[in-house]
């Protein structure tokens, strides 16, 4: 009697605890992307909220449904947005790819170390995320501006004589993001080394491996899950930045997040603006579909 | 194994024969600790040869500065008349088995397997015909597709084995080969190991803490403490003349009763201990008066519940203060008048008629053993 009671509540305890995260997705995800959908496909009035409603009643009762394309449309006929989405897509995988060239070493650097040392390197890992990031970005546009400490020392030290512009270029963004996105590229490959047998690397070096070689045919396709997570925890967020590329890169660089903001806040054209955040949650589809048949396939594994 | 000794059975006798692995004055120390210390150690051309001690001992270590994973503070290790100082792990003429064994997880069986010989630029089909010999031999040849998660402890342990052995190396090292497998597929793989070292005739070394394992794979055994060796010999020789109290009650057991010498002849000696007068057919170069002690194996020691006709040597009495019944064997915790407790092992050779045993509990026994079953040992 009382086995069957506690059985059927610890069900009931199952299916809350199941039920929890579903609820969250729903009302904090998935709900704000159809009403996002839903503006992408109205029109543009003055009025507020400034877009056509979806669905009318007429006098006679009938309901009427609009649903219009014309943003999408306008998006694909003014290059202006095919430009700005592919150099979005241009510095966020250029970014990701230094992140991994400099955050693989440096994961593999972690995890080789000492005890004390391992926690040490951890910490300084995490340790930027404790200042607000736009603080650190304003610190970026300290060092790089033209009367910046890194123009002024390399004028002190007699190297140049005209301070180089770094800020408000395409660098000063590449900056920006490598450095801010990092740790989300050096703490999956972190876990992901640490998992690794240290005794494959000495295996391979039994059986009459070189360093090189063992790196490239054990210790690379084994630390693949780790590359493909970091890089999409660096490259999916890079695409829609919109902090870095405004602050550092001033007018010149474009960027979708930017265009997002100015559609929204400058031009008030929601509709649009939904649109090119559509477009973008379709191009970022496509690699968190890779992630998940990555993850699927290691979780089998 | 079987058959008459030969010289080639046992060329460690053979003063002339040129070992293939001399290890001479090698010293390892982790920071202050020091894991092996100054051992010298030769291993012939063909021998199953064991290191055996406890954890810390220094055995794995020895080991792995054969393979080339650490370097000796000092000494040299000379493989087949070359010196091993400056030749790093893949360029050595060994191959290691791991006790994790360190199959590759991306790698199916075969591609593990042919992974050594590739580094060797082996034409592609030797190395499919090498493989598909050695999966033979280890009974593994269905399973060549399959990922090493994909099979049992015992399935990884052979391949494994095959894929250190495919390389034909002139040393194999195992690091305790069978430590993961459980008792009964364990005690089976023994055999096996042994069998598929005659059959190649490659020289194994193996780590191990396991006695049995020791005793029943090697040519000879080395037994380490403390990163030394306490004692080199054969099986035989471990067991039967160990040279410390730590090799007696390390491999085996065996009761040891401290004693002074109080007679000592030129083929046997008589030593005065709290079991009573304990005389030995043996004689040992010992000095009158001097403290040694005497080990009895609990095989060796005789139990009857008949008193004794004469008084003499090798003789004690006691009382049954505990049984462990084994089935083919029973072990018999006798206590003395002294307290003092011997253990003694009795095959159980008749079966009984009724469902209890001849002794049983606090029955009186006699102990007695024969003159040349107690071992001589100074330290």
């Amino acid at each position: 009697m009382f086995r069957q009671l506690a059985r059927r509540m610890q069900a009931g305890w199952r299916s809350i605890v199941v039920f929890i995260p579903y609820v969250w997705l729903l009302v904090f995800f998935l709900l704000p992307f159809f009403i996002v959908a839903k503006i992408s496909v109205a029109e543009l009035v003055i009025a507020s909220p400034p877009f056509s409603k979806m669905i009318e009643w007429t006098d006679s009762g009938a309901m009427t449904i609009r649903i219009v394309f014309d943003n999408f449309i306008y998006i694909f006929n003014d290059d202006l947005y095919s430009r700005t989405y592919i150099n979005s897509l241009k510095i966020s995988i250029i970014s990701t790819i230094f992140c991994l060239l400099i955050g693989y070493p440096m994961a593999y650097g972690i995890v080789r170390s000492g005890p004390v040392a391992k926690k040490l390197l951890l910490f300084a890992v995490i340790l930027p995320f404790w200042t607000s990031f736009l603080l650190r970005v304003y610190a970026w546009m300290g060092l790089l501006a033209d009367q910046g400490t890194i123009n002024n020392l390399l004028i002190w030290i007699g190297l140049i004589d005209e301070p180089i512009r770094m800020l408000y270029t395409e660098f000063a963004v590449y900056i920006g993001i490598v450095y801010t996105y990092l740790p989300f590229m050096i703490l999956p490959l972190y876990a992901n080394m640490e998992k690794l047998d240290g005794s494959l690397n000495e295996a391979a070096a039994d059986l009459g491996s070189r360093p090189t070689n063992t790196f490239f045919k054990v210790t690379l396709p084994l630390t693949t899950p780790g590359i493909v997570a970091g890089s999409l925890l660096v490259f999916i967020p890079a695409t829609g930045e919109y902090v870095i590329p405004d602050l550092l890169g001033g007018g010149n660089v474009l960027m979708i997040g930017r265009l997002l903001y100015n559609e929204f806040a400058a031009n008030t054209d929601w509709p649009v603006a939904s649109a090119v955040a559509i477009v973008l949650l379709i191009l970022l589809v496509l690699p968190m579909t890779i992630y998940q048949y990555y993850q699927g396939k290691a979780t089998e594994g | 194994m079987a058959g008459e000794p030969t010289a080639s059975d046992t060329p460690w006798l053979d003063k002339d024969a040129e070992p293939l692995i001399r290890i001479k004055g090698i010293t390892k120390k982790f920071g202050e600790f020091i894991a092996v210390n100054n051992v010298d150690l030769d291993i012939y051309q063909g021998e199953l040869f064991c290191l055996l001690g406890g954890s810390g001992c220094g055995k794995t270590t020895l080991l792995r500065m054969l393979a080339g994973f650490e370097t000796p503070s000092s000494g040299t290790i000379v493989i087949d008349g070359a010196d091993m100082s400056q030749v790093p792990p893949y360029e050595r003429p060994t191959n290691m088995m791991f006790q994790s064994y360190a199959l590759f997880p991306h790698m199916s069986v075969e591609k593990n397997v042919a992974f050594g010989l590739k580094q060797d630029k082996v034409p592609n089909d030797e190395i499919a015909d090498r493989v598909d010999d050695i999966l033979k031999l280890v009974e593994l040849q269905d399973f060549k597709a399959r990922k090493p998660q994909q099979l049992s402890g015992g399935q990884r342990q052979r391949v494994a084995l095959a894929r250190a052995l495919v390389k034909k190396p002139k040393v194999l090292l195992l690091d305790e080969p069978l430590a993961a497998l459980d008792k009964k597929l364990r005690e089976h793989t023994q055999f096996e190991l042994a069998n598929i070292q005659e059959q190649v005739g490659i020289t194994f070394v193996v780590v191990t803490h396991d006695q049995e394992e020791a005793m029943t794979l090697s040519s000879r055994i080395a037994v380490m403490d403390k990163g030394e060796f306490v004692q080199i010999g054969t099986p035989t020789e471990i067991y039967e003349f160990p040279e410390t109290r730590f090799v007696a009650d390390f491999i085996g057991s065996a009761n040891i009763f401290e004693g002074e010498i109080v007679e000592d002849g030129a083929d046997h000696v008589r030593v005065s201990t709290s079991l009573g007068e304990i005389y030995i057919d043996h004689g040992q170069s010992t000095k009158m008066g001097s403290r040694v002690w005497a080990a009895i194996r609990p095989e060796k020691i005789h139990l009857s519940k008949k008193a004794p006709t004469k008084s003499g040597p090798n003789q004690a009495a006691g009382k049954v203060d505990d049984i462990g019944y084994l089935g083919n064997s029973s072990i018999y915790k006798i206590r003395l008048d002294t307290g003092q407790i011997v253990d003694v092992t009795s095959p159980n050779q008749i079966r009984p008629k009724s469902r209890t045993h001849g002794i049983t509990w606090e029955d009186t026994v006699y102990l007695n053993w024969e003159p040349s079953s107690a071992m001589l040992l100074n330290k």
